[in-house]
């Protein structure tokens, strides 16, 4: 007899599976975001230079808030922008 | 807290036109009149020449000084931007106040405990970690099918692979 290992789906069967979000800022410890490090905020906006919502960061909503502000200080000093394309 | 320091962080850029020497004088004059306003610097961090993410007065890069100070009281900060905004070699600024969350990152920078790299890591570590998991899956799979028959491998689906073992 084949064995739970030994038998194969024609599709993936872990697709519809949720993947659990979680807020990163909670997780690791971190309770200071900096405006400064421009290559860690890039994770927090879209192409266009917008800061992605909570829904699809998982961030909770006390680091939202730090990494909004983080973000328009950071647009401020002109190390992200205020609007473009293609900034991935 | 009244009696206790405040902690404050200037970061400023400067025309990036002028001089190495003038670049450097010019951060210097506002250290210099922090210091004589009873200021403590903490640390002067010079990020160098960075490009800005969209032109300011047609300039398309700056050179980016952050001072981390600790002030007796909120007084100084006022005329200090005000004579950040008089200058005309400075292109940009701003000033922030910290807490103790932001007093103890900048130390743990300082100290290098945290730097892109170990924020990297962490990240490239979980997709790794991820990736990983996913990956032993399939290659579980994959050995199965080697141990059936390598030809299997191309089209390595379940009723082949069971005709094989059987």
């Amino acid at each position: 007899m084949a064995s739970r290992d030994d038998i194969k789906f024609l599709s993936n069967p872990k697709i519809g599976q949720k993947r659990t979000k979680y807020c990163r800022f909670r997780k690791f410890g971190i309770k200071y975001i900096d405006y400064k490090d421009a290559d860690f905020l890039m994770q927090f906006v879209n192409e266009q230079g917008k800061i992605l919502p909570r829904r699809i960061t998982g961030t909770s909503l006390k680091y939202q808030r730090k990494v909004a502000s983080a973000v328009k200080r950071a647009r401020h000093l002109a190390l992200l922008p205020y609007e473009t394309d293609l900034l991935k | 807290m009244s009696d206790s320091m405040k902690n404050y962080e200037v970061t400023f850029i400067v025309d990036p036109v002028l001089s190495g020497e003038e670049i450097k004088a010019t951060a210097q004059t506002y250290v210099d009149h922090l210091k004589n306003e009873g200021c403590t610097i903490v640390h002067i961090d010079d990020m160098g020449l960075r490009q800005l993410a969209y032109p300011i007065n047609k300039r398309t890069s700056g050179v980016y000084t952050c001072v981390e100070f600790s002030a007796p009281n909120g007084e100084i900060i006022d005329p200090m931007e005000l004579a950040l905004r008089r200058d005309e070699r400075i292109i940009r600024f701003l000033t922030v106040a910290l807490d103790k969350h932001g007093v103890k990152y900048n130390e743990d920078k300082r100290a290098g405990k945290i730097g892109k790299v170990t924020k990297k890591k962490k990240k490239s570590d979980d997709r790794d970690s991820r990736r990983g998991g996913r990956n032993d899956d399939r290659r579980k799979g994959g050995d199965n099918s080697k141990k059936g028959d390598n030809n299997a491998k191309k089209d390595g689906d379940a009723p082949k692979e069971g005709n094989d073992n059987e």
